[in-house]
């Protein structure tokens, strides 16, 4: 150890690479690889991971949604093909029946499972946007944001079919001025005045929405679509701890059970699980990290290899040298010694130049991709994984600087100074 | 200061075992300047390389300044070397990526001296040699007398008991070689005991007594009157 802290160790190490300067460089660019392309892979691995994360920030993790269809199958006296409509009693139901739901949101919407998108006029201006009747519990499931001075739908609202609506910003970008303020002023959806209440940022990733859509209270839809107590679809969402599978499962069975479908029929109702979406994401960086820990610990094997082979060859030209300073009295502890401090510190030296420019790689893709819409944020490597790499440089290092301070240590100072 | 007595030393050529030493018996006093002489196959370099202690005798004792040299492993054979003994080659087998001066000192690192200390006493001896002003540059940069010199200076930096050369002056143009040999034995003038193997007659002449070599016997052990190489030397 105390090899390490003397000034004419380092002489003798940097001598021995300026030697032969280009070799040694090329050298250490193998090692230096290795390392670049673990930082950069599982870098980027966790910058797409980080990236997904960000655009379904606005949604719950662990929700689904659920929707009717037709039955496939008869059961019990009803014939096969019969439309199922799930009420708003079935909310309860699934409630009190599946202790894992969190929240639980029904809707109904025009323009985009069917209806047309209804056509929406302020003065001059008109357009066709899609509505959603809501309760105030979704924004539970998926955050919307609201421009100040806006808000989105209260209870009162749907406990007074308020005729209020949050209109997207494409929307009031159509049918305002730009420095016209919309929330208190009305607009015509369907022949009929709302108010507008709130404007909606856009977050993309949501999944089918957009940034034009209307949301009105669910009451109000449903008078305005003469809609009674129907549901087009439910967006729900689970404990962070619940098997989301498994709740898509239950609400299946649930509904069936409640609306008399056989419980065999797969095709009575319909879902979207996002929480098994997101674990497949999630899987994939996963993956993808995984994948650059195998990569790159080849890599860096690989480059520690070379490092080996050289100072093999080194030492073999070495040899008269080594002989002479045997002569001179370096014992063979010391020439081992040389060799290893030598190996070790090629090895070491490229592995921090590879996490230098693997991070620097890192920040320059993160300054590239930023603001775009590409799945990418924030791309880090944990400390303790570099920590690791280079622990496990210095390993190979040694182990592999064994061989050629070996051959070093056996080459007896008689033979090399032979003469020829 | 060097006693050998009886010493053998053969090699195994595969099945063959060939015997190189058979059984010499010799001593060198301090302060002598001993020439060993022989044709080739004598067995003049085996027995330099069993007194540098770069190879082991089969038989006999080797004692060195009152030290037994026996039972050696690489690490004790390495301390004694620097301790002991100063080697001068005949292709000088400097360091070619060290400085004249570096080359020097390395004896000196190897006995663990700080750098200040062998830096100055590697510029000392740089100068006893007459190269003080080339202290910094490489081999590659000197003649051959001058690599030579440094290699002298290098032997003599650890202060050695004895300083072995093997054919100094062999790669060496004569007057490049009497100037060698003109700085060996002004080094002996100062009481340094020296053994030089050559088979140049001129040269062992230079030396005070010339032991001669023949199928590993020493056939001839006689004083000489020293030729004095700076006679040659203008």
């Amino acid at each position: 150890m105390k090899l390490l802290f003397k000034a004419d160790t380092w002489e003798e190490i940097f001598s021995s690479i300026n030697k032969n300067r280009v070799r040694t460089v090329l050298t250490v660019i193998g090692v230096l690889w290795g390392i670049f392309v673990y930082i950069a892979m599982s870098g980027a691995a966790k910058g797409l991971d980080n990236g997904f994360e960000r655009q379904f920030e606005s949604v719950a993790m662990n929700s689904l949604f659920a929707w009717s269809q037709s039955t496939s199958k008869p059961y019990k006296g009803f014939r096969t093909g019969r439309r199922i409509q799930l009420k708003l009693s079935d909310i309860d139901v699934l409630k009190k029946r599946i202790p894992e739901i969190q929240y639980i949101a029904p809707r109904n919407a025009t323009g985009v499972f069917g209806g047309a998108p209804a056509l929406t006029v302020r003065g001059q201006k008109s357009g066709s946007y899609n509505i959603y009747g809501d309760f105030p519990v979704y924004t539970k499931i998926a955050t919307k944001k609201i421009y100040d001075e806006g808000r989105f739908i209260n209870q009162s609202d749907i406990d007074y079919n308020r005729r209020v609506c949050i209109i997207g910003e494409r929307t009031k970008r159509e049918l305002f001025d730009d420095e016209e303020e919309a929330v208190g002023s009305f607009i015509k959806i369907n022949d009929i005045y709302f108010r507008v209440v709130g404007v909606h940022k856009y977050v993309p990733g949501g999944g089918f929405e957009s940034d034009s859509d209307i949301f009105v209270p669910f009451t109000t839809f449903n008078r305005l679509y003469n809609k009674g107590d129907e549901v087009d679809f439910m967006s729900i969402a689970a404990f962070d701890d619940a098997d989301i599978i498994q709740v898509e499962k239950d609400v299946k069975a649930v509904l069936k059970s409640i609306h008399q479908v056989d419980p065999t029929d797969e095709r009575a109702f319909g879902s979207f699980n996002l929480g098994e979406v997101f674990g497949q994401i999630k899987g994939f960086a996963n993956g993808l990290t995984f994948l650059s820990l195998v990569i790159g610990v080849a890599t860096i094997l690989a480059g520690v290899i070379g490092i080996g082979n050289i100072l093999l060859i080194s030492v073999k030209e070495r040899t008269k040298e080594l002989g002479v300073r045997r002569a001179l009295g370096a014992t063979p502890a010391e020439v081992r010694n040389l060799i290893l401090v030598e190996s070790v510190f090629l090895t070491v030296i490229s592995g921090v130049m590879g996490i230098i420019l693997g991070a620097a790689t890192l920040s320059l893709v993160n300054n590239l991709t930023s603001g775009s819409d590409f799945p990418y944020t924030n791309p880090t490597v944990p400390i303790p994984y570099v920590i690791g790499a280079l622990a496990l440089m210095v390993i190979l290092g040694t182990l592999i600087g064994l061989i050629p301070a070996q051959r070093a240590v056996s080459i007896r100072p008689i033979e090399a100074l032979r003469e020829e | 200061m060097i006693e050998i007595k009886e010493l053998h030393k053969s090699y195994k050529m595969g099945s063959n075992s060939l015997h190189v030493l058979k059984g010499i018996n010799f001593s060198v006093k301090k302060g002598e300047l001993v020439a060993i002489m022989g044709s080739s196959g004598s067995g003049k370099s085996t027995l330099l390389n069993i007194l540098g202690m770069l190879d082991e005798a089969d038989e006999g004792t080797y004692i060195l300044d009152g030290v037994p040299i026996e039972d050696l492993n690489e690490t004790k054979a390495a301390e004694y070397r620097n301790k002991f003994l100063g080697f001068i080659f005949q292709s000088f087998n400097l360091i070619n990526y060290k400085s004249a001066k570096d080359n020097v000192a390395l004896p000196l690192f190897y006995q663990g001296m700080p750098r200040k200390e062998r830096n100055t006493m590697a510029l000392d001896y740089l100068e006893r040699v007459g190269l003080k002003p080339w202290a910094e540059h490489l081999p590659s940069e000197l003649s051959g007398g001058q690599k030579q010199r440094v290699a002298i200076a290098r032997a003599m930096a650890s202060q050695p008991k004895v300083l072995l050369a093997d054919e100094p002056t062999g790669a060496l143009d004569s007057k490049t070689s009497y100037e060698v040999m003109d700085l060996i034995q002004k080094i002996n003038d100062e009481g340094n005991t020296i053994l030089v193997v050559t088979h140049e007659k001129d040269i062992a002449h230079m030396c005070k007594r010339i032991v001669y070599l023949k199928d590993g016997v020493i056939v001839e052990d006689k004083k000489v009157n020293q030729v004095r190489a700076s006679s040659y030397v203008q």
